[in-house]
């Protein structure tokens, strides 16, 4: 009886979407109060019974009610009860319950947070988001419905794939989702501005904390995943080109775009279709990597369940959303101002050029992503394209980025001198240059090395770091210059100021990591009999055997790893390999002692046969490995001391003031 | 006015390509790996947990490297395939376990039957990762000096069979 109602609140859901989705909007086409005033009530509406619905699942899932299909393919008495709630998205139908769940979060909070902005504009974003979540809940109800009955009910589900039983992948979804989900605000402002003909300033406006706030989750969402991926896996990569890693990727590339975009019309009034487009376009991004993901058309490691028919649904939706998005665009757009005028080299010109390759690094993922697909659909036969080529196409294009990042919170707005910029910023750059050349002298001793290794790659990616942290200092040299005590003029500063230095330095740490790690990691895949000793990078290993140890819901062979330096035992490492009784899978987990320098870093690979207690065992030394995930949950941390800016409050009153006067131009006579 | 339109005539490019993508047979995919030399591995194998098998052991006979698994449907389509080309005794046909529990990869050739000259237990993947398994099953040939020649993402049928791979193995075996 409970499923029963789960489902049927999807199908309430459903007509609160579908009805958000109409009537806001026609009522700000023909500015009816009433029409308008039921979006805030539906949005809401639509919020309860998703999470009704949600509930319902998860009641399913810890009552262990095996007479519901989605539960019985996906869990298991003997689960643990986290993972038993975390895997209500272990799967499709739930990963898309999920995603609904968020999207009417995120209208929920829309409908509350706006008390400040006109009428018709919340109507109508609201109206944009009611239309997205009931395409979601169409596509639920008719391919996917997860309280779908297994009858008879079955005696005990078949587990949840084990690799998904992990703290990390029990919030990496509901991250990435939430950030995938939110970029729909600022794809439902865009709609909105070009529905309403305001294309100004002030759209830009409302949406940047929206904006930002969906770019940090989906930041700290693709950490997450990478850093699971590192030591579950077994293999000690944290990024694999993966067509479902790529897939979050993208709108994550156009989402960065976006918000450096907005900053640009928000205070210049520059870029503003520009700026409509890259809203669309992530947003659209974040719906195609579902499609990719969910349809089957590329295959990926990660193989989730995939069926042609919702491929040819979602296709469908896409088609429809994002075809009449770019409509839309091409119908409106035409009419829009330049905006602010800017030179050659401005803060503008630099953030354009920023804008234009993180642009075209999204367009080369998505090449590299579907370049398979294409030659197959033309008939050049299959291809296959694989980390060479992204790393071949993406380290040109971030140098120049990386280059331009330095250089942009230095420049002016609208007119900057050449020889002035490169006045301020020469000393930073040799000093950058000169510690990228000697550094890696000193690195392999400082780790330990045999051999001290200089290449050009790792210099290059310090010159990149360093020059950004280089002109970091010089720009808050520069803003704190002045009257007043260093304190007072620490405080004079904005957070939002304060949140892009946090985030650049993010990105000059995560590049430290991904340099120093690629440069200087010991990787040995050895066999060892019990008591066996191997020095690697200075560490001394000693493999004392595996013992069976059993858990929750799998046995484990645990192996014990002591690690000395020096004589001084240092960790104590227990890698394990699991296998998980339901569902016979093995599974590699891997001992990780992390360190700010280095993590050491211990899996099993397999018992050798005929041996006593003999092992394969990998050892890798990994050095400032945890910088890469360090530097992203700076930038996040970044994002969010920009979203905390006071400003922002005394900005939307204002606005509130201004759009409250009638704007009269030729759109809003068209649009009417 | 062009330009703006352009956004929109590329997604509907792509949206064509998507729905041709739909219909795809996305298994069909060579490798980087063609050309190169097979990875070296050592591993043991599915029946005799003892042995361990190499790829050198190979060299100087062109082989078919066929990853399988017992949780494999697709697998369960190409068998009949397999066993009709191993009963021709045209070449040694190597299997890898995929990620599978060694009684279910010994359960599965009992019944169904064993068309391999040897089979590896690859229970945690390492040897598919290293040759880059897209997707179970998989076959490869690889010639006398032990240089991958060809991949076969899915399954293989009677007709590449006869079209690609006994040509090339023909050509192969003659040199």
């Amino acid at each position: 009886m409970i499923p029963e109602l789960g489902h049927f609140s999807l199908i309430i859901a459903l007509f609160l979407a579908m009805s958000l989705g109409v009537l806001p909007i026609l009522g700000a086409a023909r500015n009816s109060r009433v029409l308008m005033g039921v979006a805030r009530p539906l949005a809401y509406g639509q919020f309860v019974f998703i999470a009704l619905a949600f509930g319902v699942l998860a009641h399913a899932f810890l009552s262990n009610d095996f007479s519901v299909l989605y539960v019985a393919q996906h869990s298991n008495s003997q689960l643990p009860g986290q993972y038993r709630f975390a895997a209500i998205w272990g799967g499709h139908e739930g990963s898309l319950l999920l995603w609904a769940l968020l999207l009417s979060v995120w209208a929920a909070s829309v409908a509350t947070f706006s008390r400040h902005l006109p009428e018709e504009m919340v109507a109508r974003v609201l109206g944009v988001m009611g239309l997205i979540e009931a395409g979601f809940l169409l596509f639920m109800l008719l391919t996917s419905n997860p309280f779908t009955r297994l009858l008879p009910a079955a005696a005990d589900g078949a587990d949840l794939n084990p690799l998904l039983q992990d703290p990390g992948l029990v919030i990496h979804p509901p991250m990435l989702y939430m950030g995938y989900v939110g970029f729909s605000v600022a794809y439902a402002f865009a709609i909105s501005a070009l529905l309403g003909g305001k294309l100004d300033a002030t759209w830009a406006r409302w949406s940047r904390p929206w904006t930002t706030v969906a770019w940090v989750f989906m930041t700290i969402g693709i950490a997450l995943g990478s850093g699971w991926a590192y030591y579950e896996l077994g293999w000690g990569g944290w990024w694999f080109w993966d067509p479902v890693e790529n897939a979050s990727f993208m709108p994550w590339l156009l989402g960065t775009a976006l918000i450096h975009s907005l900053a640009v019309t928000e205070k210049r009034g520059a870029f503003k279709s520009w700026t409509v487009l890259l809203a669309i376009g992530a947003f659209s991004l974040s719906l195609l990597g579902t499609f990719l993901v969910r349809s089957g058309v590329l295959t990926s490691v990660h193989s989730f369940a995939s069926d042609p028919k919702r491929g040819i649904f979602i296709l469908g939706f896409l088609v429809v959303v994002i075809g009449a998005s770019l409509l839309l665009f091409a119908w409106r757009a035409p009419k829009v101002g330049l905006g602010g005028k800017f030179d050659m080299l401005s803060r503008e010109s630099l953030l354009l050029s920023n804008n234009v390759l993180l642009s075209v690094a999204s367009a080369s993922v998505f090449v590299g992503t579907l370049y398979p697909l294409f030659m197959d659909a033309l008939g050049y036969g299959k291809l296959s394209v694989g980390a060479p080529y992204f790393q071949a196409v993406f380290v040109p294009l971030m140098v120049p980025m990386v280059f331009m990042m330095g250089l942009g919170p230095l420049a002016r707005w609208k007119k900057m001198a050449v020889p002035d910029l490169a006045s301020r910023v020469r000393w930073g750059f040799a000093s950058a240059l000169v510690i990228a050349l000697l550094l890696p002298f000193l690195m392999g001793k400082f780790l330990s090395q045999e051999s001290s290794k200089w290449s050009p790659l790792i210099a290059l990616g310090l010159l990149m770091s360093f020059w950004i942290i280089a002109s970091l200092i010089i720009s808050l040299k520069q803003r704190l210059s002045g009257e007043g005590d260093l304190a007072q003029r620490l405080r004079r500063q904005s957070m939002s100021f304060y949140g892009m230095q946090m985030a650049h330095l993010g990105v000059a740490v995560f590049i430290i990591g991904v340099t120093l790690v690629k440069g200087y990691e010991t990787e040995r895949d050895v066999r060892m009999n019990v008591g066996d000793t191997i020095v690697a990078g200075g560490y001394e290993f000693r493999f004392n055997g595996v013992t069976q140890v059993p858990g929750p819901n799998y046995v484990a062979g645990e192996g014990n790893v002591t690690v000395h330096r020096d004589g001084r035992l240092v960790a104590e490492l227990h890698p394990e390999k699991r296998v998980y009784n339901v569902s016979g899978m093995p599974l590699t987990e891997a001992s990780i002692q992390p360190g700010l320098f280095r993590d050491l870093y211990v899996s099993l690979g397999e018992p050798i046969p005929e041996s006593e207690g003999a092992w394969a065992v990998r050892i890798y030394i990994k050095p400032f490995v945890d910088w890469i995930w360090a530097g992203c949950l700076m930038m996040a941390l970044g994002g969010v001391l920009a979203i905390s800016d006071r400003r922002y409050r005394i900005h939307q009153k204002a606005t509130a003031r201004a759009s409250a006067e009638p704007i009269v131009s030729n759109l809003q006579g068209q649009a009417s | 006015m062009m330009r703006f339109i352009l956004p929109l005539v590329l997604f509907l490019i792509l949206a064509v390509f998507l729905f041709k993508g739909l219909g795809r047979d996305t298994r069909e995919v060579p490798s980087p790996l063609i050309g190169k030399a097979a990875p070296v591995f050592s591993l043991p194998t599915l029946n005799e947990p003892a042995k361990q098998f190499s790829p050198k052991e190979m060299l100087g006979r062109v082989w078919l490297l066929n990853v399988w698994a017992s949780w494999c449907e697709a697998c369960k389509d190409e068998h009949p395939v397999l066993m009709q080309f191993s009963s021709e005794k045209v070449l040694p046909i190597v299997g890898v376990d995929y990620k599978d529990k060694r009684e279910d990869g010994i359960d599965t050739l009992k019944k169904a039957g064993d068309p391999y000259d040897q089979v590896i237990s690859d229970a945690d993947g390492k040897v598919g990762f290293d040759y880059g398994v897209y997707g179970v099953p998989e076959t490869y040939v690889i010639d006398k000096t032990g240089i991958i020649r060809f991949k076969q993402i899915g399954p293989v049928t009677p007709e590449n069979l006869r079209d690609k791979l006994m040509p090339l193995i023909a050509e192969l075996q003659a040199k």
